[in-house]
């Protein structure tokens, strides 16, 4: 199943849901076609775009908004946070091409920030799928759901068979381990499993959580992985605001004590392939089992 | 003579050029666009419709020196519609801001050169890539110079161009209710009217027109030309700077190879070596059939 055929099936379940862009329409081409008048492009106007979703949502449609995701949370974020964020209005945000899958774009493309920003607006969701599956997968329970919500869209094909239904608010455990959790999201989950691999196969114990749904956060399964000896968070995102700064929010709540090394972004990345731009900012497998190992060997 | 050789010492007076010349810096920079392309891809449908406005700047309005890329009273030039950026560096390169070579690192992750404009590239003012944002920031830079104590400074002008597309952002049209209120003259905007964006012909999708009384009516002056014919820009250009103006260029998206002229698909093209061979004898039939065998 991809993207377009699951969303066009739960169109043909819920009525009231309407596919609108601001002129991206590289992920709903040929959906569109076959939308008729619940498809909707107003042009290049992110701002009007999200206006526009809050009065179909206010009219009580189900708008999927889609557009590349730094012109979409940044450029309209005012937008997102006033119209969408105080009425806590069931608009569904689709950003396009996030954290690291912006290619050769380079900075105006790279929506590194868009986790941390849509975190803050009180009951906004908050997903990111580890691949097409679970892209695919979470798309009932985010229409299901009544409340705002950002999808942080990433079509890379599935490495593994994701363990049961997707759950907003519920992570995925992949593994438990006692000297190392790796916690991860989105794009840069394939590197977490391979980090996890090139570890184990070391002979460390090595925990591996899918967090996808950052907003609500599973903090039972944070929790448990705090019971490593290292925490590692592994995100292509700048390193406060998300998954990074959940972390610390939580253990530092709830009186935890943890050893964490935080993998992120400090500054944009360099354009390019993606196998090259994450080699190039060190979040590539390699690079984070050997800068885990260096930490553990550091400990002991 | 070659165009590759105008680079000048001094700033002053601009290089004027023939149209023929000018045309062969045209077409040398298309060929490069089309290299471009075939390393990784990129938005050769639109680099392609502004190749001969870019040449029309670089080559006889703008007042840059190659030399000293940061001359303190140089002409302004921002390219809003950031995709196109090949043929901005293509034209560069053509006017001696840098050698050709460096393009080829296209998309390289080392390199500098990607699908959108950053100012790592000798001659780029600022980086571009999220539609709507020169303007405002072109704006700017205009009102600082019309304060400037020196007077060549105060006398340099500002050049901005916009997508028709691009035309769809609440930004720009901002940015056009405010310039008149601010800024008498010394500010230009170059629209790139091909009549095609990402998906969609202009007129389809969001209508732009009547565009010209639009621009008038928020205070603009207009000039309307044909943004392929040397001639014709260097007439639209003349008045530039004593009050602000808009110049409508109308261009051919994908202009001078064949395949991609005018077509909706021809945004992003990733050239395969067979298409790059076909794309490039395209362009040299269309520079022939105009200009005979000067290149």
């Amino acid at each position: 199943m991809s993207y377009e055929t699951t969303l066009e099936e739960l169109m043909h379940e819920h009525p009231e849901l309407m596919l609108l862009t601001a002129e991206n329409r590289a992920a709903i081409r040929s959906l569109a076609t076959r939308a008729g008048d619940r498809f909707i492009d107003v042009g290049i106007c992110e701002q009007t775009l999200v206006g526009v979703a809050a009065g179909l949502a206010l009219s009580g449609r189900v708008p999927m908004v889609h557009a590349l995701a730094p012109f979409l949370t940044m450029r309209a974020f005012e937008f997102i946070r006033t119209d969408v964020g105080i009425a806590n209005l069931p608009v569904k945000l689709v950003g396009f091409i996030p954290g690291i899958l912006s290619d050769g774009n380079g900075p105006t493309h790279q929506a590194i920030e868009d986790v941390a920003l849509m975190r803050q607006i009180p009951g906004m969701r908050v997903v990111c799928p580890a691949d097409e599956d679970e892209l695919c997968a979470c798309l009932p329970a985010l229409i299901r759901d009544r409340g705002p919500a950002y999808l942080r869209y990433n079509q890379l094909p599935a490495r593994l068979r994701h363990l049961g239904d997707f759950e907003l608010g519920k992570a995925e455990v992949l593994l438990t381990g006692r000297d190392v959790c790796i916690i991860s999201y989105g794009a840069l989950f394939a590197q977490a499993l391979d980090a996890t691999e090139k570890l184990d196969q070391l002979g460390y114990s090595v925990g591996l959580v899918n967090l996808r749904s950052l907003a609500p956060v599973d903090e039972a399964a944070l929790l448990e992985a705090f019971e490593s000896k290292l925490v590692v968070t592994l995100e292509d995102h700048f390193d406060r605001g998300a998954l990074r700064s959940l972390v610390c929010e939580l253990a530092v709540e709830r009186g935890k004590r943890i050893d964490l090394l935080p993998i992120g972004l400090t500054s944009w990345f360099r354009a390019g392939h993606l196998q090259a731009a994450l080699k190039h900012a060190a979040l590539d497998a390699e690079s984070v089992a050997a800068r885990v190992l260096a930490r553990v060997r550091e400990g002991t | 003579m070659d165009l590759v050789d105008t680079q000048v010492a001094t700033p002053r007076p601009r290089p004027m050029s023939e149209a023929r010349s000018l045309a062969n810096a045209a077409y040398r920079a298309r060929r490069t666009v089309l290299e471009m392309s075939a390393r990784g891809g990129c938005f050769v449908g639109s680099a392609l419709s502004c190749v001969d406005l870019l040449v029309e700047l670089y080559f006889r309005q703008l007042r840059v020196d190659p030399i000293d890329p940061g001359w303190d009273a140089r002409d302004i030039f921002l390219l809003s519609k950031g995709h196109a950026v090949p043929a901005l560096y293509a034209v560069l390169a053509e006017r001696g801001f840098f050698r050709r070579e460096r393009l080829m690192t296209h998309l390289e992750v080392e390199g500098s050169v990607y699908w959108h404009p950053n100012r790592d590239i000798p001659g780029i003012e600022f980086h571009s890539g999220s539609l709507g944002h020169c303007l405002p920031v072109g704006l700017g830079i205009a009102l600082e110079r019309a304060r400037s104590r020196d007077a060549e400074r105060r006398q340099s002008q500002v050049f901005v161009m916009l997508g028709d597309g691009e035309l769809n952002e609440g930004s720009v049209w901002e940015s056009l209710l405010v310039a008149p209120q601010l800024l008498a003259d010394g500010l230009t905007v170059i629209v790139d009217r091909n009549r095609i964006q990402a998906n969609e012909r202009t007129e389809t999708l969001l209508p732009l027109e009547p565009l010209r009384s639009k621009l008038e009516a928020f205070g603009w002056r207009v000039a309307e030309t044909s943004g392929h014919d040397f001639a014709a820009m260097e007439r639209a250009f003349e008045p530039c700077g004593e009050r602000l103006t808009v110049i409508l260029a109308e261009t051919n998206r994908g202009r001078g190879v064949e395949s991609l002229e005018n077509r909706i698909g021809g945004w992003f093209v990733h050239a395969s070596p067979t298409e790059l061979d076909l794309y490039q004898s395209e362009l040299a039939s269309a520079h022939r059939a105009e200009w005979g065998d000067s290149e």
